[in-house]
């Protein structure tokens, strides 16, 4: 064999052709034979007939050479591709470990935008987009009336009332429901040396049956069990509970054996008959930031005589939908009782039954909320995006000539661009890992937030969805990040790459407009973060300014257990009041208390109402007056939480038998007698007339935000409390008070439980608490945006200095002072804000008009988020441009020029 | 002998091919030449045969192929040993000699062999 020649470099010329190649091997083949017969004397025509004879099945051979030689190709394409790849691979990592700087803030920004993005897609999969945590859960309905004034006594409905509907309505597989007035530590369990406060949900038996959950260990309530109820406190009655599995693991160690045991509930000895699963948390789905240890069967025929007491929840029939049980509701509401005993309350609920999917009464009202949250974390992607590409862009000006050598040595345009693609997804993919890992301790940190008031938190996790999104938004991200360049890269003018050196580069000027379009698009895009922020965190400000009606501050309040049994209702009432006057006295007694005082409910949290009175000789239409909220209240308690009083406080003296009197509050005052003075007034319920001796301030019941509705405010003494909840005012702190407040309490009732004290600011703060999370997060991602519009504005005027400094050079050694090309860089950067200001306005303004129903007593045009932004943002400009400004005044023109 | 007659054991085309290269890279038409004239005329490897085992050992990396010219000019594909091969040579020169003076001492056998103790 000689050495290939010349013109076997353009044999295959357009790519490998293992076909041709058979051909010519054994066309070589035929032909050599041919030449040896020849030369053995055959006759050209007759050697090459015997050549061929020879030879065989000619077409049979080449087929088998095609079909090889295919094959072979195929794996050695692929085995190249593999093989570049790695190469590709490992190039990165050597490029990257080269610039460290570049790879440590890139790796970051891509952590901290990755990272937010999977935490907040983590909530937002969990609280909306997944199902409720129960087997076909989108059969399971709320029911309840619209929302109105009366709290939720209005929300509810009677014992009689849930056996008629469950009864006579066609569209359920079953209907429940839970006491909607238990409030947390209503238990006390003892037994176990000192009694502990426990909350016991009380449910309608069917409960867990109804939501498909199944017990982990033991069983549900028997039908015969959720007939009868437990009656906690009382002493007949075989009573069970089930326990919840947190409070399993908590109080009984998750004591294999619990099922069948008896366990001493407020001196009553119940029998636990399961353990609920891990699976079901009540609180997460029905009342956020709250919790329940455990579950007894609520006797409805104890209810029977309270009116409004349970929540429906329903289970539809498999194919019917919302519509179609709002429709059987409307045909069984006319027929419906109040209370089977009293003809004329047929009908009462008309119009009052209205069934919601269940997923929508637990995270309706968040849903604006959290897509407002995914738009800002995906802003902060896209910004993270923006600048990475700024960061690769300026990287590439650096490597231009290495591409283009690269190029010119062979290196086609798609193998580079490859490589820099790569180069993009491996920063994302490693970015990527590190905000999983961000990600998992943010989810791991607010699944343990108790205290948040958003449903379903409990079930965060980081799962297989979770990790599935990280991987979406990296490659998502790298694309975004990586093209540009990648392309910018490669449709470059090699030549023109490798002769442009420093000044006046035509490539180097292009490549600086678009980084400044670029870095104009982020502070765009940081403008409109910022202007959101901005006004949620006005909001929440105005949220906190809200009179409130009481004073939180310096205020306390812990549950009060009292055992007021007596023969008679009169006695009862009369050892109560007793009670509950030598509570009052003796914690008022205790040094540093400034007031004291019990009421049975406590703002913000649950409530009920019990009628609609009338003002005496007035008439209304009705329905005009509303049905107030009520509390049963000690003398000293509107002093303990503040609460604004004209007229006078209830007094000890105000007993069973002497006059009825009330105090009611401002709202009810304008309602009940328009344009009057309401003190002395009568107020008529049935035939008892109570004597309004009082007027105080509105206090916000249900919701921090909430419009007011009437209150009224009865003695204790005369009416009857569902509950104490001891309100202590003291400039001390709660911890110290505690042990005082609970041995005093101990004194007087050795089975007060050592129930939670807690300051009434709590109350106020988890009502806030999802405003606040909200708030923080979209600040906390205004904050990471304009950190990134900063560095995007600082690499930008660096990269130009850096580009100009031989034109700077010249104009220095032609007279131009340092301060002069200070301004000139500082004017260069001011442009670039402004620019971006003036675009990010305009989309600002698009963006609060759609977050408007998210903002409370802010308008979307608040001129203070609007200045305080482009101040920010002016802010960091300047400074980012200081820098560089400084570097350049500082360019000594003779070395700059030498340079050159 | 009449070549034709001469069936090739299964394997040992192979080996013979990879012998056939130890000198260096040849074409098909050479290894074939090659064979017939080293065995005597007595073993002729058909075209039928030969080029798909070439294939073969291309594909599985044996050989490697490029392209070059003849003797006479002419463009024709050159095999050579790669490496990989030349171990697989070795090896297979091994077997098929221990192999062969097995069957030798076999078919050389004068008389039964005593009886091993029982």
């Amino acid at each position: 064999m000689t050495t290939t020649p010349f013109w076997r470099r353009y044999a295959r010329f357009f790519g490998p052709d293992p076909a041709a190649d058979v051909k010519d091997e054994l066309a070589f083949h035929l032909q050599a034979k041919t030449d040896d017969l020849i030369r053995q004397g055959l006759s050209p025509d007759a050697a090459r007939r015997e050549a061929e004879r020879q030879f065989g099945d000619f077409r049979a051979v080449q087929r088998v050479g095609q079909q090889i030689g295919q094959k072979t190709e195929k794996r050695k394409r692929i085995a190249d591709y593999w093989s570049d790849l790695l190469h590709d691979v490992r190039y990165t990592f050597r490029t990257l470990r080269r610039d460290p700087g570049f790879t440590a803030v890139s790796l970051l920004i891509l952590a901290l935008a990755i990272g937010s993005n999977v935490a907040v897609f983590s909530v937002v999969n969990t609280i909306l987009l997944r199902p409720l945590p129960f087997p076909h859960s989108e059969e399971l309905v709320w029911i309840a009336p619209p929302p109105s004034e009366c709290g939720w006594s209005c929300a509810t409905y009677s014992a009689d009332a849930y056996e008629e509907f469950s009864s006579m309505s066609r569209a359920y597989q079953g209907v429940t429901g839970y006491e909607a007035f238990t409030t947390p530590e209503n238990f006390r369990l003892t037994g176990h040396g000192e009694p502990v406060p426990a909350t016991g949900m009380e449910v309608i038996g069917n409960f867990f049956q109804v939501l498909g959950v199944q017990p982990m260990l033991g069983r549900l309530f028997t039908a015969e069990e959720a007939r009868s109820g437990a009656l906690i406190g009382g002493s007949s009655g075989e009573s069970v509970t089930l326990l919840a599995n947190a409070y399993w693991r908590r109080q009984f160690h998750s004591d294999p054996n619990i099922v069948g045991k008896a366990i001493e509930l407020s001196g009553t000895p119940v029998t636990v008959v399961g353990v609920l699963p891990e699976s079901f948390d009540y609180g997460a789905v029905f009342a956020p930031g709250a919790k329940a240890d455990l579950f007894v069967p609520v006797s409805l025929d104890k209810e029977r005589m309270w009116g409004n007491i349970v929540t429906l929840i329903g289970r539809l029939k498999p194919g019917v939908t919302v519509a179609q049980a709002l429709d059987d509701a409307n045909r069984v509401t006319p027929d419906m009782y109040f209370n089977v005993k009293y003809a004329d309350s047929k009908g009462r609920y008309k119009g009052n039954v209205v069934p919601v999917p269940l997923k929508e009464y637990v995270t309706g009202k968040l849903h604006r909320s959290l897509i407002a949250l995914w738009f800002a974390v995906g802003t902060i992607l896209l910004i993270a995006g923006v600048n990475l590409s700024n960061l690769l862009l300026a990287r590439s000006a650096a490597r231009a000539k290495e591409f283009a050598m690269r190029g010119a040595l062979g290196a086609s345009r798609g193998r580079i661009i490859r490589q820099l693609l790569m180069e993009s997804l491996v920063l994302s993919g490693a970015g990527a890992i590190l905000g999983l890992g961000l990600a998992y301790a943010v989810i791991r940190w607010l699944a343990h937030q108790g205290s948040l008031a958003l449903p379903l938190l409990n079930s965060l996790r980081v799962d297989s969805q979770v990790v599935g999104w990280t991987v979406l938004v990296a490659i998502v991200t790298a694309m975004i990040f990586g093209l540009l360049p990648g392309l910018r890269m490669a449709s470059g003018n090699l030549q023109e790459i490798l002769k442009d050196s420093g000044a006046g580069a035509g490539l180097g000027r292009k490549h600086e407009r678009i980084r400044a379009v670029l870095v104009i698009s982020e502070i765009g895009l940081a403008c409109v973060l910022l202007v959101s922020a901005g006004l949620l965190l006005r909001s929440f400000s105005k949220v906190l300014e809200v009179d409130l009606g009481f004073q939180p501050e310096h205020a306390s309040s812990t549950n009060v257990e009292y055992d007021d049994s007596a023969p008679s209702y009169e006695q009862s009432v009369a050892k109560r009041a007793a009670i509950f006057q030598q509570v009052v006295t003796r914690i008022s007694a205790i040094p540093g208390v400034q007031a004291a005082g019990i009421s049975d409910y406590l703002p913000l949290g649950p409530n009920r109402s019990w009628d609609t009175p009338v003002p005496k000789g007035k008439v209304f239409a009705p329905g005009e007056l509303p049905e107030p909220l009520v509390y049963v209240i000690t003398p000293g308690f509107l002093r303990a939480m503040g609460i604004a009083l004209k007229g006078r406080d209830f007094t000890w003296a105000d007993g069973p038998k002497s006059e009825r009197v009330i105090i009611i509050n401002a709202s009810m005052a304008r309602r009940f007698w328009p344009g009057e003075d309401p003190v002395n007034k009568i107020l008529m319920r049935g035939d008892e007339q109570d004597r309004v001796v009082g007027v105080v301030d509105d206090v916000h019941e249900e919701t921090v935000e909430s419009n007011l509705g009437a209150q009224v405010y009865y003695p204790c003494t005369q009416q009857g409390p569902s509950r104490a909840q001891l309100v202590v005012r003291s400039s001390l702190p709660p911890a110290t008070l505690a042990p005082s407040v609970l041995r005093a309490l101990r004194e007087l009732n050795p089975n007060q439980p050592a129930s939670e004290f807690r300051p009434i600011r709590t109350i106020v703060d988890r009502a806030v608490s999802p405003r606040r999370f909200f708030m923080l997060l979209v600040a906390a991602f205004a904050g990471l945006g304009l950190l990134l519009a900063t560095l995007g504005i600082y690499g930008v005027i660096s990269y130009s200095v850096t580009r100009q400094t031989s034109e700077i050079g010249v104009r220095m050694a032609l007279g131009a002072t340092a301060g002069r090309v200070q301004r000139q860089v500082l004017a260069n950067t001011l442009r670039l804000t402004g620019i971006g200001i003036v675009i990010g306005t305009v989309m600002a303004i698009v963006v609060s008009k759609a977050i408007a129903s998210l903002l409370f007593a802010t308008s979307p045009w608040d001129f203070a988020s609007y200045l305080g932004m482009a101040v920010a943002l002016l802010v960091v400009a300047v400074a980012s441009g200081y820098i560089p400004a400084r570097r350049a005044s500082g360019i000594n023109p003779m070395v700059a020029l030498r340079n050159n | 002998m009449d070549p034709s007659k001469l069936e090739f054991l299964r394997g040992t085309l192979d080996v013979l091919i990879l012998k056939s290269l130890v000198w260096g890279p040849q074409h098909g038409y050479a290894i074939t030449n090659f064979i017939l004239r080293q065995s005597d005329d007595a073993l002729l490897v058909e075209e039928g045969t030969l080029y798909p085992a070439l294939w073969r050992l291309e594909s599985k990396g044996l050989l490697s192929g490029e392209w070059g010219l003849s003797e006479n000019n002419r463009k024709a594909k050159f095999y050579r040993l790669t490496t990989e091969g030349r171990r697989s040579l070795r090896q297979e020169i091994k077997t098929w000699q221990a192999y062969a003076a097995a069957v030798a001492k076999v078919l050389a056998a004068t008389q039964l062999p005593e009886p091993e103790e029982a």
